[in-house]
């Protein structure tokens, strides 16, 4: 199995690994994937109020061009806007990892993973703003 | 201390041909290069002369007849012979055959032809030690079955079937057997006789010896097994396998042989030592390492572990400078894990953490012990970089976590 250069890079010096807290309302998280198909990604963003991208971190459970595909991810996203982020296309993946046909389903994984946390992130802002708007309607009820 | 690498672990798949071998194949192809089939002239006579001899040196190994040993081009070629070649004779007599889920593709992919033509096959499961259950196979057996084929040692776990039992019940029920002893053959002891074994596909290259060189073991009595041969020609070997022999080939097989039999009792001692050695050295360092099949019933040679928590390829990608294999089968198409791994039970996220150790007559302990270094670094760096690690060292059972798969 020939891995490209860029493949080898990305595995053997992995960028950007580790975790943020989950229950941080400033980070969105992905878990795509499952183990008995041999490959999970986890992916986290972590978001500033202006929606942009400032960090992100990979684990990745799978083979060497699904860890090359999400520690490439965590370098795509950072400094990109939440729009921008969710614009970003498996394909640009592939190509930039020169991934073979057979391993294109890791970049398809990496793009989800990236939705995935985004939505996450999405549906904390979400539900911090419902709760704010509850907070403030049972002031109202009792003023 | 030091060691060469690449380091080579991959000794079920295939073997460094030994000099001795090739020493021993080199004048058959410069200086007695005749037919054996040519009766007419000694360069005939001497490549004949070379082929009986050879045929006495595989023979002896597993206590067959000379007569008894058919050339092939290896042990594909052997098992679809043997299985193909069985139910096209014996159609009369029935069209049942009995396999086991483990077996060698060579061996399935044979079965599943004949299904296609008509014929049923039985595919016995093995329990999660990898062997098969004796009284699930006697139940098997019917009066339309006509042969039961399984394998001596697995290619993948090592497993070794209780083959004399099995013969056992094949002979009181008078169905024949037919055992891929490929990975068993002059590493533990056999014999065909005792073992009641009627057909064998061996191969060189197993042994130390060269690639392109099998045999089909084919009992002459008690009973007399016959064959439909499955190519046409000029009825060598019995009539059973056409083409000219491979007399170089066929050489260094019995040489092959020769070299396993002589050195079998001390080079399984000393391999079963490395093993143990291995296995101590890697489970001392990493939780959660798991041997798949039996350790009792198994290769000295052959140890098959799962890494949990670490997917095998990634593992083999971390480990550039050892030859090995792995169960998981992240660069085919199908992304199955291995099939061998499946059917002990051994779920599907820990047949993608395996690999298999193949070790053989040039692995040392230098080597051994090197392996084992760069295998407990690999799997701490890659368990770092694992979400599953690190949901198991939270304490989530991942059996419980409902994942998303995704589009993929």
């Amino acid at each position: 199995m020939p891995y490209s250069d860029k493949v080898i890079d990305h595995y053997e010096n992995p960028r950007n690994v580790g975790s943020f807290d989950k229950n941080d309302p400033e980070v969105g998280t992905g878990i795509v994937g499952a183990p008995e198909c041999g490959d999970v990604m986890k992916l986290q963003l972590k978001i500033n109020a202006q929606g942009v991208i400032e960090d992100a971190k990979f684990k990745t459970f799978g083979c060497g061009s699904a860890i090359a595909s999400s520690s490439l991810a965590t370098e795509m996203v950072k400094g990109r806007t939440l729009e921008e982020a969710m614009q970003i296309k498996n394909t640009e993946i592939v190509q930039e990892l020169a991934l073979p046909p057979v391993k294109i389903h890791c970049s398809v994984l990496a793009e989800d993973a990236i939705k995935a946390a985004i939505q996450d992130y999405q549906q904390k802002q979400g539900a911090k703003l419902l709760q704010n708007a509850d907070v403030s309607a049972t002031e109202t009820v009792v003023a | 201390m030091s060691v060469q690498t690449p380091i080579y672990l991959d000794n079920n798949s295939t073997t460094r041909v030994d000099p001795r071998v090739v020493e021993a194949m080199l004048p058959y192809f410069t200086e007695v290069y005749g037919n054996a089939a040519s009766r007419s002239h000694p360069f005939g006579w001497s490549a004949e002369d070379a082929v009986e001899n050879a045929r006495n040196q595989v023979a002896r190994v597993f206590g067959a007849d000379p007569k008894e040993i058919i050339f092939t081009s290896g042990a594909t070629e052997s098992n679809n012979l043997a299985i193909k070649g069985i139910a096209e004779m014996y159609a009369d007599k029935g069209d049942h055959i009995i396999t086991a889920v483990t077996e060698h593709k060579a061996v399935l992919d044979a079965c599943k032809h004949l299904e296609k033509d008509g014929k049923k096959v039985t595919y016995l499961e093995v329990k999660p030690d990898g062997m098969i259950d004796l009284e699930e196979l006697r139940n098997a057996i019917t009066d339309k079955t006509i042969l039961v084929s399984i394998m001596t040692a697995n290619n993948e776990i090592g497993v070794v079937q209780p083959m004399a039992e099995i013969g056992k019940i094949c002979r009181e029920k008078g169905v024949l057997l037919h055992s891929d002893a490929v990975q068993a053959y002059g590493k533990i002891p056999m014999d065909v006789n005792a073992m009641n074994i009627d057909l064998a596909s061996i191969t060189a290259h197993k042994i130390y010896g060269p690639k392109g060189i099998g045999v089909l073991y084919v009992r002459r009595r008690n009973p007399r097994v016959r064959l439909t041969a499955q190519m046409d020609g000029g009825g060598h070997e019995r009539g059973f396998r056409s083409g000219t022999l491979n007399v170089p080939g066929i050489v260094g097989f019995g040489k092959a042989a020769e070299l396993m039999q002589q050195e079998m009792e001390d080079e399984s001692k000393r391999l079963t030592t490395l093993r143990e050695r291995m296995l101590t050295g890697l489970k001392d360092a990493i939780d959660e390492a798991y041997v798949n099949g039996s350790l009792e019933h198994r290769l000295p040679g052959n140890l098959n572990v799962s890494f949990n928590y670490v997917e095998g390829e990634s593992l083999l990608m971390g480990l550039k400078d050892v030859a090995l294999s792995s169960g998981s089968a992240c660069t085919s198409a199908s992304l199955e894990p291995s099939y061998v791994l499946k059917a002990l039970g051994v779920g599907d996220e820990l047949a993608h953490s395996s690999l298999r150790f193949g070790l053989g007559r040039f692995t040392t302990e230098e080597e051994v012990d090197y392996v084992v270094r760069r295998v407990i670094h690999e799997v701490s760096r890659l368990r770092e970089m694992s979400p599953l690690w690190e949901l198991a060292q939270e304490g989530v059972d991942l059996a419980t976590v409902k994942w998303n798969a995704g589009s993929h």
